[in-house]
C-alpha cells in the first residue's frame, strides 16, 4: 500500500511557488489538503467573523490547488476556511471557489460543512455536562455561552462523509489541521499512528524545512512508515528537523491529541534517506474511550481607542510611577462629571504601556529597572461604544500630555504625540472564551454538511 | 559561564492554542543537549518566577531525538485579552537567552 499526500502550504493564502505545485501534482497524490485558519492571530477573527489573509491572496492559492485537483481527478480538502473556520469563512471561500470555477471553466462536486454552534444548543449540552473544560481553561457560565461565538473544531469523520457522498472539494469549517491530511488516508486504511504523525508533519506545510518557507510538503504513506521531503527541490528536511517539527505550537511533543485519540510519537524513529527526505516509523495511536470535539469561543469585550507616543525627558520618566495612577484616578472623576453620572468608570478599562520599561514582558521582567533614555507610550481606552471610547480617549490623551510635573512650575507638555489627531480608534475588541470539548453523540452531530454542484457555466446542461 | 543561547540554535516562545504559553530551546548539538537536560535549569521554578506560571502546571520535557527541551503551562493572560502585551507570546522567551547554566552553578540566577 502507498499513499500519497500533497500538503501545497501551510495555509491557504499564505502562498507557495508554481514550480513546488507542479512537483507535486507530478507525483500523483492521491489527496491535495491545505489548512486556511488558525486562533493564533488572536480572538478577533473569530469575534468579528472575519479573515486575516486577503481576499486576493485566498484566491491566488485556491486557484493553482483546484486546476492542480481538476488535473489530476483527486480530492481537494480545505479546513478551517477564513481562519477561525466559522459559518461565514466558509461562505467567503465557497465564493472564492465559484468565481474562480467560472473563470477558468472548471466543474466539480462540493461540500460546505458548517461548524458554528447555536448557543442553545451550547447551553443544552452544557447542562447535561456535556461540556467539559480542558487543562488551563477560564471558569463559564451559561451566559458565556450565550455571548460567545461559537465553533466546534472537526475531526475527520465530516469529512469522510463528505467525500463518501461524491464530494471533490471540501470546504470544511473549524477543523483539526490534522484531519484535512488523515482524512482519506484513513478511509483507505492506512496505519493511524503514521496516518496522524504524516498529517501532523506537513500540517504547517513546509515550516518543518530547511530553511522554513511558505512552501509545501510531500509524503508517501505505506504500511510501517512514511517518507516526507519538501516540493521545493532547494529546500530539504533533516531527521533532526522533522523530530523538532511535533514541538511547534504544542503543550506536549509526545502526546497530540484528536477528537478519537492520541498520537503518541515517544517510539517514532527518524532516519535521513538523502539530504532532503526522512523516513519515519513506529509512531502510535491510542483511541481514547470518548469522543471530544474541541470548542473555540470569542466574545465581544468593547470598543477601543488608542493614542501612542513618547516622552524623552528623563524628569517626566522618573515621574511617571507617581503621576499614572493619579492620571486614571483623575479620569474616573473625569468620566462621571462629563457624562453627568451615566457612565460608570467601571465599565471603561484606560490602560498605560510603556514601551521601554515593562510593556511586553510585564511586572516579571527582570530588566524593568533599568535607566532609559525614551519610552514609548501607548494609551489604550476600552468601553462600551466607539462612540465612548472615542470621547474618553480625547480627554485622556489631552491630561496624559499635560501631566503635573511637581518639578515644574506651570504647564509643560509630558508626552510627544507623532499624529494629529493622537487618537485612533480600533474598533470592536474580543476575548477568547473557552478552552473546553463537547462530548457529541456522534462525530457528526456537531457539523452541517451542503452538498453543491460547480459547474462552468458552458457546461449548465449536466447539471 | 555558560549561557543558554551558547547552548542553543533556536530559542522561541509562542502559543500552544489561546490558553497556553510554551517554550522550546533547540539545542546546538548533542553536547550542549545533554549539558542542558542534565542542569534542570529549565525548571518549574522559574518559569513561576519569571512569568507567574503556577510551578505545579509547568510541563518540561527532554526531547531526546530532537534534541531540544519543551517546557509549557498556562497562559498567565489569555491571548488577546486587554492585559495581554503578546498575542503569539513570540517575544515571552527574551530574558532566557543570557540564562546562565552550569552544573556548579545554582539553577536560577536571573535576579537578585
Amino acid at each position: 500500500m502507498e499513499i500519497r499526500i500533497l500538503a501545497p502550504t501551510g495555509a491557504l493564502g499564505a502562498g507557495f511557488r508554481t514550480e513546488s505545485l507542479e512537483r507535486g501534482v507530478a507525483m500523483r497524490p492521491h489527496v491535495i489538503a491545505c489548512d486556511a485558519g488558525s486562533t493564533d492571530s488572536g480572538p478577533a477573527y473569530l469575534g468579528g467573523g472575519e479573515p486575516k489573509l486577503s481576499r486576493e491572496a485566498v484566491a491566488r492559492d485556491l486557484r493553482h490547488l483546484l486546476k492542480a485537483r481538476d488535473t489530476l481527478g483527486v480530492p481537494l480538502i480545505i479546513g478551517s476556511c477564513g481562519t477561525s473556520g466559522c459559518d461565514s469563512g466558509v461562505d467567503w471561500v465557497a465564493e472564492i471557489a465559484r468565481e474562480i470555477a467560472a473563470a477558468e471553466r472548471l466543474s466539480f462536486s462540493l461540500a460546505l460543512i458548517y461548524a458554528d454552534q447555536e448557543p442553545a444548543d451550547l447551553v443544552r449540552r452544557y447542562r447535561e455536562g456535556r461540556i467539559r473544560p480542558l487543562d488551563g481553561a477560564p471558569e463559564i457560565d451559561e451566559e458565556t455561552l450565550r455571548a460567545s461565538h461559537v465553533v466546534a473544531m472537526m475531526g475527520v469523520e465530516p469529512i469522510q462523509q463528505a467525500l463518501r457522498e461524491g464530494a471533490q472539494v471540501v470546504l470544511a469549517g473549524r477543523a483539526s489541521d490534522t484531519a484535512l491530511y488523515a482524512a482519506l488516508p484513513h478511509m483507505l486504511g492506512a496505519d493511524p499512528g503514521l496516518t496522524w504523525h504524516a498529517a501532523k508533519t506537513i500540517e504547517c506545510g513546509a515550516a518543518c524545512a530547511i530553511p522554513p518557507s511558505a512552501d509545501g510538503l510531500f509524503v508517501h504513506l505505506r504500511e510501517d512508515h512514511f517518507d516526507v521531503e519538501p516540493l521545493d527541490p532547494a529546500s530539504r528536511l533533516t531527521s533532526h528537523s522533522v523530530a523538532a517539527h511535533t514541538l511547534y505550537e504544542n503543550a506536549n511533543p509526545f502526546l497530540i491529541a484528536e477528537p478519537s485519540g492520541t498520537l503518541d510519537t515517544t517510539e517514532a524513529a527518524y532516519t535521513a534517506l538523502d539530504e532532503r527526505r526522512v523516513r519515519v516509523a513506529g509512531s502510535t495511536y491510542r483511541p481514547s474511550d470518548t469522543y471530544t470535539n474541541k470548542l473555540e469561543g470569542s466574545r465581544l469585550v468593547g470598543y477601543q481607542t488608542i493614542v501612542i507616543g513618547g516622552i524623552r525627558d528623563r524628569v517626566v520618566i522618573e515621574q511617571l510611577p507617581e503621576l499614572l495612577p493619579k492620571a486614571k484616578e483623575y479620569f474616573r472623576a473625569k468620566i462621571k462629571d462629563v457624562f453627568g453620572g451615566r457612565v460608570d468608570p467601571d465599565d471603561v478599562d484606560i490602560d498605560y504601556r510603556l514601551y521601554g520599561r515593562d510593556a511586553v514582558l510585564g511586572p516579571h521582567d527582570p530588566a524593568r529597572d533599568e535607566p532609559v533614555h525614551e519610552l514609548g507610550i501607548l494609551i489604550t481606552v476600552t468601553a462600551p461604544t466607539q462612540h465612548l471610547a472615542h470621547a474618553i480617549s480625547t480627554f485622556v490623551a489631552h491630561a496624559s500630555s499635560h501631566l503635573p510635573v511637581p518639578e515644574y512650575d506651570g504647564l509643560a507638555s509630558t508626552i510627544a504625540y507623532p499624529f494629529s489627531p493622537p487618537e485612533t480608534d480600533r474598533g470592536p475588541v474580543f476575548r477568547f472564551t473557552l478552552h473546553h470539548v463537547a462530548v457529541p453523540e456522534s462525530p457528526h452531530e456537531l457539523f452541517r454538511t451542503v452538498h453543491e454542484n460547480v459547474r462552468d457555466s458552458d457546461d449548465e446542461v449536466t447539471a | 559561564m555558560t549561557r543558554l543561547l551558547d547552548l542553543c540554535s533556536l530559542i522561541r516562545s509562542k502559543n500552544a492554542g489561546p490558553f497556553w504559553l510554551t517554550f522550546d530551546f533547540m539545542a546546538r548539538d548533542t553536547d550542549s543537549y545533554r549539558t542542558l537536560r542534565d542542569s534542570g535549569a529549565l525548571n518549574a521554578e522559574l518559569f513561576a518566577e519569571l512569568y507567574g506560571a503556577d510551578p505545579a502546571q509547568v510541563l518540561v520535557v527532554n526531547h531526546d531525538r530532537a534534541e531540544a527541551v519543551k517546557v509549557s503551562f498556562p497562559r498567565p493572560v489569555r491571548q488577546g485579552d486587554l492585559a495581554d502585551s503578546d498575542s503569539y507570546g513570540g517575544q515571552q522567551y527574551a530574558p532566557l537567552v543570557d540564562l546562565l547554566v552550569g552544573s556548579e552553578t545554582p539553577p536560577v540566577v536571573l535576579r537578585e
